[in-house]
């Protein structure tokens, strides 16, 4: 980034005196900022923050909303849109809102705006997909209800209880408390996500049901406000909210431009018609670097790449067995020649995107020894043959191809990758008990903590825990971290936590997504953060 | 010719409810995880499972969701996608543009190949004959999923003479691009058939009466040749504009187009059976209209042709 900011300035400074020469000066910098740019996305499931939890919507609502907290670049929160949030015992959070905030509609923005918001987003016949989010929050459980026949059956799950969450407190007009089930230090950066904006009055049809139409036109809190509705398969229009107390957009508005393929994004881009390609698809990154140059760019994501072991297929049961095939395989191979650098090795339990993320942790079962490989796999008897299952829809079967081919070589077994396909048929046969050999699996975070890894993916019962990895003491660990005083002794214990894996091996890690975007040459300082989001804050018109 | 009318629109209804059926079927059949697949590989938390389940009637028997669908056609109500989106809004954003798209297409198709059949028909082995022979052999053989991507990086991403993707609410030119690879999946089968015909009457006899008459050789291709060698050519069309509507998943998919085959892909991706039974059902009735005009044309263009 900071290598190339010369010669934009050059350019920019060119442009602008182009400029002043054609119009005769005045108003250079108010055209940059009122310039509108345009972002490629997919279309969003939904607009409403606590049901957008894929990356398409989370993009548009970063600039529509004002978070609690966001996130610098040590992954630490930073209070946004509250004043303070704070908690003596971790569990009673007491959160100050900033005042002066409002909504694109003129409504201040107050504690009634949140408590609602979530009250909605965590009853569960609401069915909102980040409703997870407030699981930790006090009555929670009376806000979901079970079917009393299972999901096959014909009897309708009876209402919940509750339609409000206990744990929820007004104090006065911008101080609420959340009341946490049990202690959780990580609190505050949980609050970061999508689902915690605060949703307006306006939003209301009655108490606790939104608006039919309230996703085709969101009223946010946020440095942009909409520009007409949501045209679905087009593009969502925003434009600068002049009354936004923060810090203000550098533009005076964005385009996010809807596709449905993202080759079609990059054409796009190449053809002169888009400013920002998130990310660049695969297909794309043999020619990309060349076709763009210095505005071919990449940054670390969260995103965390594995393969599972199942607990239930015996022949990988020695711990051995399970180190000897993660030696065995190149990383750095696979990531150079068949992602071009778009991923980067991975040798740890969890990604860089948290704080307490050691470098290696994993230790010598991830790094490349085929000659200890293969006389540790046959002292321990591994099995003569492996298979690793894969959705086919997500283009994994390159990669795995080529896993495969690397033990063949190195361990002297056969191997063959299955293709399912679709990743919920693969989560059928490891639900029914069939042998699947590994199983392919990635992970995003929700929040940045180490947490966010190490319950779902290795946690007893966890919900992304698919191949039935449980340790009580590792349990243990992860949930004293969870309820320690501090952050720091937090990490300390989860990082212990972390080493059991290196010892259990439950898993072999393989690879850390990285964001792959480029850019025109109207744009600059363009950044995506770790959410694969475009820092929108940031990005600016070149003039 | 009313009875053959009434006739064909019956068979026409059985038609539809066989087709809309047997889509029904095969979505429900390939239907493993419609909530996971939206969720993609993001675990489903067990309450929004269960709400979802309810709204869509996703725990019902195959006959009761098909019941619940054919109800809601029948009082003109769609349904609503997996997203919770009316399916009828997203059909009233996506048939204008592929109707538009194909139109364009059909034109660019027709006027290409009929003006350059009648030429390689009367000039038969001449040069500009065994040159388009070669152009439609390219075109047939090149698959539109090689055509599509290989025009926009050319034209659009290179040379940039055209936008590389249409979009939406685009104008008449974004469509160029699009509707000219759309046109080259019909474009060689009309060119080679029009030929054919055209070369076929011109040594008929009533052509030779022409001549020996005395008339212009202008008038005796444009009205006496023309007029009955188009008789193939117009089915060839007919049945292309349906081809065209329902072909046109990849082209728009490249080009980016919110069309019906775009919303297909989309409700295949997703596993969305109303989604995409309400996109096929519509393309049914376009099939069965479009069959019915062409049938009905014949008469109009060979006088002999009765139906009773």
């Amino acid at each position: 980034m900071r290598g190339q900011f010369p010669l934009k300035m050059a350019v920019g400074a060119t442009a602008i005196m182009l400029l002043a020469a054609g119009c005769g000066g005045g108003g250079d910098e108010t055209e940059a900022a009122d310039a509108v740019i345009s972002i490629g996305i997919g279309e969003p499931q939904h607009l409403i923050p606590s049901n957008a939890t894929e990356s398409n919507g989370a993009e548009v609502l970063a600039a529509l909303f004002s978070p609690l907290v966001d996130f610098d670049a040590d992954n630490k929160p930073y209070l946004v849109a509250a004043e303070s949030v704070e908690s003596t015992d971790n569990k009673v959070w007491t959160i100050k809102l900033k005042d002066g905030y409002t909504f694109h509609n003129g409504e201040k923005v107050g504690a009634d705006n949140y408590i609602n918001a979530w009250n909605h987003a965590a009853y569960g016949p609401n069915g909102n997909g980040g409703s997870y989010f407030l699981e930790r929050v006090e009555g929670y459980k009376d806000l979901q209800s079970k079917d009393p026949d299972g999901e096959e059956g014909p009897k309708k799950a009876p209402d919940p209880v509750a339609k409000t969450l206990t744990g929820l407190k007004k104090v006065d007009e911008l101080t609420f408390t959340v009341t946490l089930s049990e202690p959780f230090s990580g609190w505050r950066s949980v609050m970061g996500y999508t689902t915690f904006y605060p949703l307006p009055a306006a939003a209301w049809q009655s108490e606790g049901v939104l608006k039919e139409d309230f996703e085709q036109a969101p009223i946010g809190n946020g440095p942009f406000k909409m520009k007409g509705k949501w045209e679905h398969d087009a593009k969502v229009e925003v434009e600068a909210y002049d009354a936004f107390p923060g810090d203000k957009p550098k533009v005076g508005g964005v385009n996010y431009r809807i596709f449905q393929e993202q080759t079609a994004q990059y054409a796009e881009l190449m053809g002169g018609g888009l400013d920002v390609v998130t990310q660049i698809p695969i297909e794309n990154l043999a020619s990309a670097p060349t076709d763009l140059g210095d505005r071919f760019k990449t940054s670390p994501n969260s995103v965390f790449q594995f393969v599972g072991f199942p607990t239930f297929q015996k022949e990988f049961e020695k711990v051995e067995v399970r180190k000897a095939i993660s030696m065995a395989i190149n990383r750095e191979e696979i990531t150079t020649s068949i992602f071009r650098g778009s991923q980067t090795p991975a040798t740890s339990f969890v990604s860089p995107a948290v704080a307490g993320y050691r470098e290696n942790s994993c230790g010598e079962a991830c790094t490349y020894d085929p000659a200890k490989a293969k006389a540790a796999y046959e002292a321990a008897g591994g099995p003569k043959q492996i298979k690793i299952t894969y959705n086919a829809d997500g283009g994994h079967k390159a990669w795995v191809d080529a896993t495969c081919n690397q033990l063949k070589a190195n361990l002297g077994v056969d191997c063959v990758g299955t293709g399912e396909p679709k990743f919920a048929d693969l989560l059928t046969k490891v639900e029914n008990k069939e042998p699947v050999g590994l199983i392919r699996l990635g992970w995003i975070m929700d929040y940045p903590l180490m947490e966010n890894y190490l319950g779902p993916l290795y946690g007893t019962g966890g919900s992304s825990n698919y191949y039935g990895y449980s340790n009580p003491e590792f349990d243990n660990l992860v949930k004293q971290g969870s309820a320690a005083p501090t952050q720091e002794e937090a990490i300390k214990l989860w990082q212990q936590a972390e080493d059991i894996l290196a010892r259990d091996m439950p898993v072999i890690p393989l690879r850390l997504g990285q964001n792959v975007f480029g850019h025109s040459e109207r744009v600059k300082n363009v950044e995506v953060d770790k959410f694969q989001k475009v820092e929108i804050l940031k990005i600016e018109a070149t003039s | 010719m009313f009875r053959y009318f009434v006739r064909r629109l019956l068979q026409g209804v059985l038609t539809f409810f066989g087709a809309t059926f047997i889509v029904y079927a095969l979505m429900f059949a390939n239907q493993s995880d419609p909530l996971q697949a939206l969720a993609g590989e993001r675990p489903l938390p067990e309450n929004v499972r269960q709400a979802l389940t309810e709204r869509y009637h996703l725990d019902d028997p195959f006959i009761l969701q098909y019941g619940y669908y054919m109800k809601g056609l029948l009082t003109g109500d769609f349904g609503t996608s997996l997203t919770n989106r009316p399916i009828l809004e997203m059909m009233e954003q996506a048939w204008p543009t592929t109707i538009r798209l194909s139109f364009i297409a059909i034109i660019i198709a027709v006027l290409i190949a009929v003006t350059a059949g009648i030429v390689s028909a009367i000039r038969r082995g001449g040069v500009f004959d065994n040159t388009t022979l070669v152009i439609t052999l390219l075109l047939l053989s090149m698959p539109i999923v090689v055509l599509a991507p290989l025009a926009q990086l050319i034209f659009g991403m290179r040379l940039q003479w055209v936008p590389a993707t249409a979009g939406a609410d685009s104008g008449l030119f974004a469509l160029v691009l699009p509707a000219f690879v759309l046109s080259s999946l019909v474009i060689a089968t009309q060119l080679r058939v029009t030929r054919a015909s055209v070369a076929e009457n011109l040594r008929s006899d009533y052509v030779r009466t022409a001549r020996a008459k005395g008339l212009a050789d202008r008038r005796v291709i444009g009205v006496h040749v023309l007029r009955n060698s188009l008789i193939p050519v117009v089915t060839l069309i007919g049945t292309d504009l349906g081809n065209l509507m329902a072909g046109a998943i990849v082209t728009e998919g490249v080009f980016n187009i919110p069309g019906v085959g775009f919303m297909l892909v989309r409700g295949i991706r997703t596993e969305d059976g109303p989604l995409v039974v309400g996109f096929v059902s519509i393309l049914v009735i376009v099939f069965l209209v479009v069959n019915l005009v062409v049938d009905l044309l014949y008469a109009v263009l060979d006088p002999r042709i009765r139906y009773e």
